[in-house]
């Protein structure tokens, strides 16, 4: 437990643990829920079994009205009289104890941390209780699905990802972050993003740019554009991480923010845009915290070489799999029926290649910063 | 005697000059050529037609008809048979490549001994014995036998044989040395005294293997052999393991006569550089230590000495003589016993046929009478050799019952069990035994067993063991009859691969027996059964008995090693998982794992049940009744049947011996500790 401090950030800190202790008890009584399930199972007789909601695409709807996907109720039962099924209910029922442990102590610990403190042969036999971490993270998904809380709550986090620097200032349990100040490194989107442990203090921005890649994120902050445009400026490393869309969603919920998002122009581009407004399959449960229907699409788009006049030495052709991948894109619900997807997506598909957003720096090393998305913007030439 | 002309010599060529003497002699000059020639002269240069065409087969043959003898004497002595068979090289130093050596076979047995007066009868003459005349199950169908083997260590060393023996307890033995006179077919004694010293002391050090099985009680004890008979051969032999050899020989033997207890001393080495295949059915641990006091329970070596221990401690029941049935006799056979009735009795044909024949009551015995026209007072002898030979026509289609059967003794199921347990390492075990059948007049019986798994090499073909009334065939098998029902069963009902028309692949040994008053051979060798229908199909009967056995035992394993391997998973987790929630809402883990454990069991349940062909509740017997014997696990050491009383007495056989019962389960030793698991 932290000590009781009396400066104000040690004030402020004792508040956010105070909150935090609420949430926990929440989250032991669930697994206590869960263990006393099987205990009164078992001792009546019956065979134990887990409840676990199907994460696949069967159990998977798009809510048009909403504008998110989400989760069916389709459940699965893990039972542990099933040779298939039953280390898996030995790894859950594990699992649940390790969290319980975490919480006790009142620490957080990795995924890997969490399948390491599982990690140990059955006793009497020559077999381990988790053999690789890809055993053992889905595990923990089906604990967050069918004890419905999130991974936060259950003293997981995973590895940072993203950065983030702009016109505003948070409160990151307890401790004060002017984003303004946070020089060349930006400040590292932690994992767990919520309102126990990020507070919102002071935000001038008025909207949010978020590109792929940290290395056009660099580009950005050097030409320093969140400043002369009063914006904030995010990258989430790739596919955007859990803790970056979450940031993502609540700045966009909470502050009213548009969220414009400059990634490649190349399927995996749009679907890093297609999960960040949407959400993804695998996360269909968190949707509603996660997605962010009204996210903003800027570029790179297809019809950039003839509007840019790029030079023919940033075409990357298009693969088989590029293709297919292209054309299950077009396919998704939310983009079925939009024109302005269907047309994108062709567009890309009669040009036979893709591009980068690195690649405008053939252009010139600050165009992007200075020409292209400001046009943009001026322009709302985008698509959602 | 039967006489036999002698072959023609050739014509001694002339030298004469002029014309050459026309080619061929007149019959007188031949007639002073021929003479007679006794049997055993005739034999003498025939050796094969008595089994000692090759040094090796010479010392089979002679280790083979000691051993029969020992059996038969035993059995019809009421005693439980203790034969020792030595062999001991006499020419150890010889060259390695020498192709025979000189041996000298001995074989002892606890019989009831030979009295003086018969000793030359018995071994130094051919074609005399007791069995020949009268129709009975019995080991030898011929007086030939052990004066063979005396004979032909004659002939290739000179040396006359040794017997001792013993046929009063309270009396000294007998110690002769005797000679064959082929010529005469008489004996010539050179050796006859008494002496005390029986079994022969000399022998339990002949070799290191008799000295380390006397050393422990094993071998020769004089206590354990109060009458009996030492038979000892100096010949000329070959010692070579593999198929056709003393050791297969005396290891199949063992199986067909569990009631007996064999001991073998072999020669250290074997003749010739040549690699054979040796083919034990049993693979014996080089050393082993005897249960203190009991002896090995299976067949053992020990340091160069194999113990084939005794498996039931009952000899088998006692055969009957039958007189011949009218549907088994031939024209010629007829003749002579017309002749004979003549002459002991004079009675008549009506009289003739009752008496002589079974299963001819006097309204079929007057029946016959009239369909040949003569009346029941016509004389047997007056019977002309027409009015015979119609008579054999009616025999032929006359409806007439069966033989009786009584004069067979067939293994029997426990025995057949009790045989291939202690002689065969393997972990399933079935054995049935058939009714008796008919076959040309002549009532015989089949029997069949089979062992499986265990030690037995998986991937070759299944070894097929023969034997005729208790005696093993081992050569010629492709012709033997048995060895054709074996191909012609489908072992692929049973979950076993069989390619067309060939001997099925598996750790499999299949055992047929016949037992029969006349079994019939091939050749006159008598190694091979010929095929005769019936009794093709009574084997092939008793295999498809023994292979259902099997089939449902395969499959019931199959299935028992999928439920224990299912039982193995949860087993495992289950401790894991009541941990996790003591670790979580403190439920007393113990009690978790308890009850998880129990649900477990329960859903698991094939494994643990008990095997039996029809799903019933397997009885405590050792044996079970039905035929089967499953084997728990390949270390546990098997029952010592010998000392398990006769069932029904379950009780008594549980307590004792070792409990090899028909279970299959498996144990829990995979379940975690318990105590490890809640410290």
């Amino acid at each position: 437990m932290a000590k009781k401090s009396n400066t104000t950030a040690g004030e402020a800190r004792d508040r956010v643990n105070a909150r935090l202790k609420g949430r926990d008890a929440e989250t032991q009584k669930k697994l206590l829920g869960l263990a006393d399930m099987v205990t009164k199972k078992v001792l009546g007789g019956n065979e134990p079994i887990i409840d676990i909601p199907t994460r696949s695409r069967s159990n998977t709807t798009w809510n048009k009205k909403r504008g998110i996907l989400e989760m069916g109720d389709a459940k699965q039962g893990r039972q542990l009289f099933n040779l298939n099924q039953a280390k898996q209910f030995m790894q859950t029922l594990l699992h649940a104890s390790t969290i319980k442990d975490l919480i006790e102590v009142n620490k957080t610990s990795s995924l890997r941390g969490v399948y390491y403190k599982a990690k140990h042969t059955v006793a009497g036999t020559k077999e381990n209780t988790f053999d690789d971490q890809d055993e053992s993270d889905p595990i923990l998904e089906d604990l967050e699905v069918s004890l419905n809380c999130l991974r936060e709550e259950l003293h997981l986090f995973a590895a940072p990802a993203g950065g983030m620097v702009g016109n505003i200032t948070i409160l990151d349990r307890g401790d004060e972050i002017n984003c303004r100040r946070m020089g060349s490194g930006g400040y590292q989107l932690p994992s767990i993003v919520e309102p126990d442990i990020i507070e919102f203090k002071k935000c001038e921005a008025k909207f949010v740019l978020h590109v792929e890649k940290g290395t056009v994120w660099q580009r950005f902050n050097e030409d320093r554009f969140w400043e002369e445009h009063n914006c904030i400026l995010t990258h989430g490393g790739g596919q955007p991480p859990r803790g970056c869309r979450r940031l993502l969603q609540r700045l966009a919920r909470e502050l009213k923010l548009p969220i414009i998002c400059l990634l490649d122009c190349d399927p995996w581009g749009h679907y890093i845009y297609s999960v960040i407004k949407q959400g993804s399959i695998s996360l269909a449960f968190e949707s509603s915290r996660l997605a962010i229907p009204e996210a903003k699409f800027l570029g790179i788009r297809a019809k950039d070489f003839v509007a840019c006049n790029l030079s023919d030495a940033v075409k990357i052709d298009l693969s088989e799999n590029d293709i297919k991948r292209a054309k299950e894109i077009a396919a998704y619900p939310w983009f079925e029926k939009h024109k302005g997807w269907q047309k994108e997506i062709e567009l890309m598909l009669d040009n036979g290649f893709k591009m980068e957003v690195e690649s405008l720096i053939n252009k010139g090393i600050s165009y992007v910063t200075e020409e292209y998305v400001p046009e943009r913007l001026r322009k709302k030439d985008w698509l959602d | 005697m039967p006489t036999v002309t002698a072959p023609k010599e050739p014509a001694p060529s002339s030298k004469s000059k002029g014309a050459p003497k026309p080619r061929g002699s007149n019959a007188e000059e031949m007639a002073t050529r021929q003479r007679d020639i006794s049997v055993s002269e005739f034999f003498a240069k025939n050796r094969h037609l008595l089994g000692f065409d090759n040094p090796r087969k010479a010392l089979l043959t002679t280790v083979k008809e000691a051993v029969d003898n020992s059996l038969d004497a035993c059995e019809e002595g009421g005693i439980l048979p203790e034969i020792v068979v030595l062999i001991e090289d006499l020419q150890p130093d010889r060259a390695a490549t020498a192709k025979s050596s000189r041996y000298r076979v001995t074989v002892v047995d606890n019989g009831p001994g030979i009295v003086r007066k018969q000793v030359e009868n018995i071994f130094g003459r051919l074609l005399y014995g007791s069995k020949f005349h009268r129709l009975k199950m019995s080991r030898g169908q011929q007086g030939i036998g052990i004066s063979a083997a005396g004979m032909y260590g004659l002939i290739t060393t000179g040396r006359p044989m040794l017997i001792f023996t013993k046929p009063k307890a309270s009396q000294p033995a007998h110690h002769i040395e005797l000679a064959m006179n082929t010529k005469t077919n008489r004996a010539e004694v050179t050796i006859d005294e008494e002496t005390k010293d029986f079994p022969p002391s000399r022998l339990r050090s002949v070799a290191p293997g008799a000295r380390a099985l006397a050393a422990e009680g094993l071998l020769l004890d004089p206590a354990a052999f109060p009458t009996g008979t030492s038979v000892s051969i100096e010949m000329e032999g070959r010692y070579q393991k593999g198929r056709g050899s003393v050791d297969e020989f005396l290891e199949l033997t063992a199986i067909a006569n569990p009631h007996a207890r064999i001991v073998f001393v072999a020669p250290s080495r074997e003749s010739g550089a040549d690699e054979d295949e040796s083919l034990p059915l049993t693979k014996p641990p080089t050393t082993q230590t005897a249960a203190p006091g009991a002896g090995p329970t299976v067949t053992t070596e020990l340091n160069g000495g194999i113990v084939f221990p005794r498996g039931v401690a009952e000899l088998p029941p006692e055969t009957k003589e039958i007189q011949p049935h009218p549907k088994g006799i031939e024209l010629g056979i007829l003749l002579q016993m017309l002749k004979d009735f003549d002459a002991t009795s004079g009675g008549t044909l009506y009289t003739f046929l009752q008496e002589c024949f079974c299963r001819i009551s006097p309204q079929t015995a007057s029946s016959f009478c009239s369909k040949i026209g003569v009346t029941t007072r016509t004389k047997a002898g007056d019977i002309e050799p027409r009015t015979a030979e119609a008579l054999f026509k009616e025999f032929e289609s006359a409806k007439l019952p069966p033989p009786p059967t009584d004069c067979l003794a067939p293994i029997g199921v426990r025995q057949l069990l009790a045989g291939m347990l202690k002689g065969v390492r393997a972990e399933f075990y079935a054995a049935s035994s058939r009714e008796a059948a008919v076959y040309r007049g002549r009532p015989f019986q089949i029997e069949a067993a089979i062992a499986f798994g265990g030690e037995l090499p998986a991937d070759d073909t299944a070894r097929v063991i023969r034997f005729a009334n208790r005696v093993p065939l081992l050569f010629q098998q492709s012709a033997c009859s048995s060895f054709k029902a074996v191909t012609e069963t489908a072992w692929k009902n049973y979950n076993l691969s069989q390619p067309r028309g060939g001997l099925p692949v598996g750790p499999l040994v299949i055992m047929i027996h016949m037992a029969s008053v006349w079994v019939p051979f091939t050749s006159e060798s008598k190694e091979a059964i010929a095929d005769y229908d019936e009794i093709r199909k009574e084997m092939k009967l008793a295999l498809m008995e023994c292979g259902r056995k099997l089939g449902t035992y395969l499959r019931k394993r199959q299935k028992m090693r999928r439920e224990g391997e299912r039982r193995d998973v949860f087993e495992k987790y289950i401790g894991e998982i009541s941990k996790a929630v003591h670790a979580i809402n403190g439920t007393d883990a113990k009690k978790l794992y308890d009850v998880l454990l129990a649900q477990a069991r329960e859903r698991t349940a094939v494994a643990d049940q008990l095997l039996d062909e029809d799903g019933k509740v397997v009885r405590n017997d050792p044996i079970d009744d039905d035929g089967v014997i499953v084997v728990e696990s390949a270390a546990a050491p098997p029952p010592n049947i010998a000392s398990a009383p006769l069932p029904p007495d379950p009780s008594a056989s549980a307590a004792g011996s070792p409990n090899r019962r028909s279970k299959a389960s498996r144990s829990s030793k995979n379940a975690p500790d318990q105590a490890k698991l809640f410290s």
